[in-house]
C-alpha cells in the first residue's frame, strides 16, 4: 500500500509538472516527464526489475541535480550568453524596433475609445479616436483611418466617445481579454501607425531603426546610420565598431575559455588568488578541526560536569544564520567604532591590510566553524568502542599514546569523507569573503583583485562587476574551478582509502 | 504476479487522479478568492483581466501593493502585486522575461533602465503632457534613455547636508567652515567624529560625488545630444586629480575627517547618537532622524572655499511597462493614467513617506514636511542625475576602490590615472 501511495503522489507530481510543460507547448520535455514516469511505474510494479528500483531514484536525483547543471554550465560557457544577449536575434530586431518607436513629429494625441465590429469577444478590433483639438472624429481599422460624423457619436465632456453606430464599445474587461488581438493592432497612417497608450488614449508613433532583412543591417531613418549584422559576436555593428546595445546569444566557441587564459589581471593575480585560496580552505578546516577535536575530547571527559550546556552552548553559534553573522562580526572588526579594537585598545585597520584582514576572516569562520566539526567529532567518539581505548591501557599505554595511535585513526577513517567535502565547500565559500572583507584590501593599481579574494569571489567580480552580468564568462571560469576541485577530492579519496586500509 | 501489478497501477493512477484534482481545486479556490475579494464580488471575468505587478519588498512595495489594487476595484479586473527582494528584482525580472514569465509592471530605480533597455525588457511610453508638466523636470530626464522615456518616475532623491543645531546652529557655507566647526566640537569633546561621511572600505561613489564635484571634477560630459557622453570620461581629467588631491587632505592622512571605518552600515547612528554634528545622507534618514528626538536643520551639501559647488546625484524610482508581459494596454493605463494621478501619488507619499517626484503633490505638502520640500529643493537646484549606463556597476567599482585608497592615503594622481583607466575600459567596451 506505501508503494501505491507513493507512486500516486509521483503521478500526481507528474501530472502538475506537465500542465505547464503542455502550456508552453514543450513537447520534448513532456515526453521526457512521460518517459520518466512510465519507468518508474515498469520499474516499481513489475517483478523482474528488483536491482533497478534501488538504483533508478539515486540515478534519477544524480541526473537532475549533478549532471545537468554541469551540462548546462559547460554549454553556457561556449556562448556569449550575458546581459545584452540573451535571446534571440528576433527578439533583440524586435527590442530595437520597439525601443526606437518615436512619436511622429507634430503629430495628434488622440482620445481613444477601444471598439470591436460585432462581437466584443471575436469582431475585429477598432479604434474610436477624438483629436482633442479640433474635436474631429475617427474611425481606426486595420485599413486605416475613416472620419465619424458627429450624429452617430456619443461622447463625454472630455471628448471620449461612449458609443458609436455600428461598432461596439469594450469597457475594460473585454479590452483586457483581447489583449494579444490588441498588442498586435495599429491603424496605418501614412508617417507610421496609431497605437493605444494604454485604454484612452492612442499616439502616432514609427520606428526610428528599421531592421532590413536583405542587407541583414538596422538603418536609422533619421540620421540613417547603418548597424550591420555581425553573427559571430551577436550584435549589430556600425563601420566604427559601436554596437546597438540590444544583442542576441550565439555560439562563441572558445572564447570565454581564452579569454580567462589571455586576459591581464586574471594571469598577474591567478597565482596569488589560487595559492591564498587553497591556503583558507586548508587552514579553515584544519583550525576548525583541531579545536572541534580539543572541545569534544575535554568534553568527552567523564569528570566534566554539566556536559550539555557546554554542548549547548558550543552548538549555539552554528544555529545562527552565517549571514547575519558575517555582517555582525564585519561590524565588531571597524577600526574606530569596532568591539575588538575597543576590547584589545588597539587601533588596527583589520580590513586596510591583506595580512590582518586574511586573519580576521579566519578568525570568523573558526567561530562559525568548529561547533560543527565539535558536534561530528563527538558523534564519532561515541562510537568508537571504550574497550579499545581501555584494553590500551591495560596493556599500559598512556593515554596520549592510546588518542594516537587507536583513537585519532578511527575517528580519521569516518571524518575524513567530511573534512574532504568541508575543503571543497570553503574553497568555494562565497559568503565568507565577500560579506566580511569583501575581497578586500585591493591595492589601487588593480582594483580588480583584492588581496584575501578567493577564486570564486574574484571571478563574480569579473563576471558580474562590470558591465552587467556575463553567465558565459563566469560559466567557463566555473568549468576551470570545478576541475581544481574535482582533482582535490580524487586525490582526497584515494587517500581515504588508503586510511581504511592500514586499518 | 501479472494481475496484481496491474491492480496496483490502476490503483496508483485513481490516486493520483484525485490528489492532482484536489491540488487543482485548492488553488482554484485561492484564486477565486482572491479574485472576489479584490473586484468587489465580480470575478466572472476577473481571470482574463489579471494585472501582474513586481515591486520591492519594504514599506514602500507594501504602499505600493495597497494603491495598486484600487486600480483593480476601479476598473473591476484582478490585480496582482509580488514583493521581491530588492537585491533580486532587478536580475529576477530579466531573467523572467526571458523566460516568458514576465510581470505587466515592474517599479524599480531609474539606473536599472539602461540594462533592461539592452535586455529587451521594457518599453518606452508616451507620459502625457499635463503629467509631464507636473513632474520634477530632472525626474522624467532620469526617466530618459536614448531619447525616450521609460518610466514614470514617483520618487526624487539627493544626498542633503543633516545637522544638529543643539551643536551647529548655522549652516556651513564650505567645507572649509564644516571642518573647522566639527574639528573645535571635537576637540571640546562635545562630538567623536567630525562629519558622519561615508567611505567603507571599498568606498562608496555616491556618497563621495558632491566633494568630488565640488573639487572640480565630473563623472560623464555632455554630448552634442545634451545625453551623457561615455566617450568623455571626466576621472581621466587633471581636474579629477585636483579633486582627490582635496578628498586626499581630508582623509585619514590628513585631517582625518573622511574615514573608512566610517560606512553606509554606522553613518546615521553617529549622527542620531550626537556622536557627530553634521551628517551626509538622504530624505530617507528623516523619518530614522525624527525618531532620535534631536534638533537638526538640513541644507546643500557645501563646496569648497572659491571652488564649484557641490553637485549630489538625484537618484529616482519609476514605474516601467514590461516588453514580454502578457497584458500590456492595461500595464500602459496603470503607468501613464493611474499611479501618475496626484491623489493616487498622494495617497502613496503618505504612506511610504518618501520624497515625491510630482511637484504638484510637493506643493501640498511643503507646509507639513517642509523638510522633504527642502530636499528636493536643494536636488532640483544642485543635483545631476545619475547615470543610468547597463556598465555603471562597473564605473562605480573602480571608482569606489579608487576612493578608499585615496582617503587611506595613497597617491592620488596614480590611483585615479589607474580608475580612469578601468573606466575607459568598461565604458567603451
Amino acid at each position: 500500500m506505501l508503494k501505491i501511495g507513493a507512486l500516486a503522489v509521483f503521478a500526481a507530481l507528474a501530472v502538475w509538472g506537465a500542465l505547464p510543460l503542455i502550456r508552453t507547448q514543450d513537447w520534448i520535455g513532456l515526453a521526457i516527464l512521460v518517459a520518466v514516469t512510465v519507468l518508474a511505474f515498469y520499474v516499481y510494479l513489475s517483478p523482474r526489475t528488483i536491482p533497478l528500483k534501488y538504483l533508478l531514484p539515486g540515478t534519477l536525483f544524480l541526473i537532475v541535480f549533478q549532471i545537468l547543471p554541469v551540462i548546462y554550465t559547460v554549454n553556457t560557457a561556449f556562448t556569449n550568453f550575458s546581459d545584452g544577449h540573451r535571446g534571440s536575434k528576433e527578439e533583440a530586431v524586435t527590442a530595437i524596433e520597439s525601443a526606437s518607436v518615436q512619436q511622429v513629429p507634430d503629430s495628434t494625441i488622440y482620445t481613444l475609445t477601444i471598439a470591436t465590429q460585432g462581437d466584443p469577444a471575436t469582431g475585429d478590433i477598432v479604434f474610436l479616436l477624438t483629436d482633442p483639438s479640433s474635436n474631429e472624429m475617427y474611425a481606426g481599422t486595420a485599413d486605416g483611418l475613416r472620419g465619424l460624423s458627429a450624429d452617430d457619436v456619443d461622447r463625454t465632456a472630455t471628448g471620449k466617445i461612449t458609443a458609436a453606430g455600428g461598432y461596439t464599445v469594450l469597457n475594460i474587461q473585454q479590452a483586457s481579454a483581447r489583449q494579444d488581438d490588441l498588442n498586435a493592432f495599429s491603424v496605418p497612417t501614412s508617417q507610421g501607425a496609431i497605437k493605444a497608450q494604454g485604454l484612452s488614449q492612442a499616439f502616432e508613433g514609427a520606428p526610428q531603426q528599421n531592421y532590413d532583412a536583405n542587407c541583414d543591417c538596422v538603418t536609422d531613418t533619421v540620421t540613417g546610420a547603418v548597424w550591420t549584422a555581425d553573427d559571430k559576436n551577436g550584435a549589430f555593428v556600425n563601420d566604427r565598431g559601436e554596437a546597438l546595445a540590444q544583442g542576441w546569444k550565439v555560439n562563441v566557441g572558445f572564447t570565454n575559455f581564452t579569454r580567462v587564459l589571455t586576459n591581464d589581471t586574471i594571469r598577474d593575480s591567478f597565482a596569488r588568488i589560487v595559492i591564498w585560496n587553497f591556503a583558507f580552505a586548508i587552514i579553515v578546516v584544519a583550525i576548525n578541526f583541531a579545536l572541534g577535536l580539543l572541545v569534544a575530547l575535554a568534553l568527552n571527559n567523564p569528570l566534566v560536569k554539566g556536559k550539555k550546556i557546554y554542548r549547548s552552548l558550543i552548538i549555539l553559534p552554528y544555529a545562527m544564520p552565517a549571514v547575519a553573522m558575517y555582517l555582525v562580526w564585519r561590524e565588531m572588526f571597524n577600526t574606530d567604532f569596532g568591539l575588538i579594537n575597543r576590547l584589545l585598545g588597539t587601533h588596527i585597520n583589520w580590513f586596510g591590510g591583506t595580512a590582518t584582514s586574511m586573519v580576521a576572516i579566519l578568525l570568523v569562520q573558526l567561530w562559525l566553524g568548529y561547533n560543527y566539526m565539535f558536534l561530528v567529532i563527538t558523534g564519532a567518539l561515541q562510537s568508537i568502542p571504550a574497550d579499545l581505548t581501555e584494553a590500551a591501557g591495560v596493556d599500559g599505554a598512556k593515554p596520549f599514546y592510546a588518542f594516537r595511535t587507536i583513537t585519532f585513526p578511527l575517528l580519521l577513517v569516518s571524518l575524513a569523507p567530511l573534512l574532504i567535502s568541508s575543503f571543497a565547500f570553503n574553497f568555494n565559500n562565497f559568503a565568507a569573503i565577500f560579506l566580511v572583507s569583501r575581497g578586500g584590501p585591493f591595492s589601487p593599481d588593480n582594483p580588480s583583485a583584492g588581496g584575501t579574494d578567493l577564486l570564486i569571489t574574484y571571478t563574480y567580480r569579473l563576471a558580474f562587476g562590470g558591465g552587467g552580468a556575463d553567465y558565459g564568462f563566469a560559466a567557463a571560469i566555473s568549468v576551470f574551478i570545478f576541475l581544481i576541485v574535482a582533482v582535490v577530492s580524487i586525490v582526497g579519496f584515494t587517500r581515504t582509502r588508503a586510511l581504511e586500509e592500514v586499518n | 504476479m501479472r494481475t496484481r501489478g496491474w491492480k496496483m497501477a490502476i490503483t496508483a493512477v485513481a490516486l493520483a487522479t484525485t490528489a492532482a484534482a484536489c491540488g487543482g481545486g485548492d488553488s482554484g479556490g485561492v484564486s477565486n478568492g482572491d479574485a472576489s475579494s479584490e473586484s468587489g464580488g465580480s470575478a466572472s471575468n476577473a481571470s482574463a483581466g489579471d494585472l501582474l505587478i513586481w515591486t520591492g519588498t519594504g514599506p514602500q512595495g507594501e504602499a505600493i501593493q495597497q494603491i495598486a489594487e484600487g486600480f483593480g476595484e476601479e476598473n473591476g479586473v484582478n490585480v496582482e502585486v509580488e514583493l521581491i527582494p530588492g537585491t533580486d528584482l532587478q536580475a529576477n525580472f530579466i531573467t523572467a522575461s526571458q523566460g516568458n514569465n514576465a510581470p505587466d509592471v515592474v517599479f524599480g530605480a531609474h539606473d536599472w533602465i539602461g540594462n533592461l533597455v539592452q535586455n529587451g525588457s521594457i518599453d518606452p511610453i508616451q507620459l502625457p503632457a499635463t503629467v509631464k508638466d507636473d513632474l520634477q523636470p530632472k525626474a522624467v530626464e532620469a526617466m530618459t534613455y536614448n531619447g525616450q522615456v521609460y518610466g514614470m518616475p514617483f520618487t526624487f532623491n539627493n544626498l542633503v547636508l543633516y545637522r544638529n543645531t543643539a551643536l551647529a546652529p548655522d549652516a556651513p557655507a564650505t567645507v572649509e567652515d564644516m571642518v573647522a566647526a566639527g574639528k573645535a566640537l571635537q576637540a571640546d569633546g562635545k562630538v567623536a567624529e567630525v562629519v558622519a561621511w561615508p567611505v567603507g572600505q571599498t568606498g562608496n561613489p555616491y556618497f563621495i560625488q558632491p566633494l568630488y564635484t565640488a573639487g572640480g571634477g565630473y563623472l560623464f560630459g555632455t554630448g552634442t545630444d545634451g545625453g551623457l557622453d561615455k566617450a568623455d570620461v571626466g576621472v581621466a581629467k587633471p581636474e579629477a586629480v585636483a579633486s582627490y588631491q582635496k578628498i586626499g587632505a581630508l582623509g585619514e592622512k590628513g585631517e582625518n575627517v573622511l574615514k573608512r571605518s566610517i560606512s553606509t552600515d554606522n553613518h546615521t547612528a553617529l549622527f542620531t547618537e550626537g556622536k557627530s554634528a553634521y551628517m551626509v545622507s538622504g530624505p530617507w534618514d528623516l523619518p530614522t532622524v525624527d525618531k532620535a528626538g534631536i534638533e537638526y536643520q538640513i541644507s546643500a551639501i557645501p563646496g569648497f572655499a572659491g571652488g564649484a559647488p557641490a553637485t549630489p546625484f538625484i537618484t529616482v524610482d519609476g514605474t516601467y511597462v514590461a516588453s514580454k508581459g502578457k497584458n500590456k494596454t492595461l500595464a500602459q493605463e496603470f503607468v501613464t493614467n493611474y499611479w501618475s494621478r496626484s491623489d493616487i501619488q498622494t495617497s502613496y507619499q503618505e504612506k511610504a513617506q518618501v520624497v515625491p517626484a510630482s511637484q504638484g503633490v510637493l506643493e501640498a505638502i511643503r507646509g507639513s514636511q517642509p523638510r522633504v520640500a527642502q530636499s528636493v529643493d536643494i536636488g532640483a537646484a544642485n543635483g545631476q542625475i545619475m547615470p543610468s549606463f547597463p556598465f555603471m556597476a562597473g564605473v562605480f567599482d573602480s571608482l569606489g576602490k579608487a576612493e578608499a585608497a585615496v582617503v587611506s592615503g595613497a597617491d592620488p594622481a596614480a590611483t585615479i590615472a589607474g580608475a580612469a583607466t578601468a573606466i575607459q575600459d568598461v565604458a567603451g567596451g
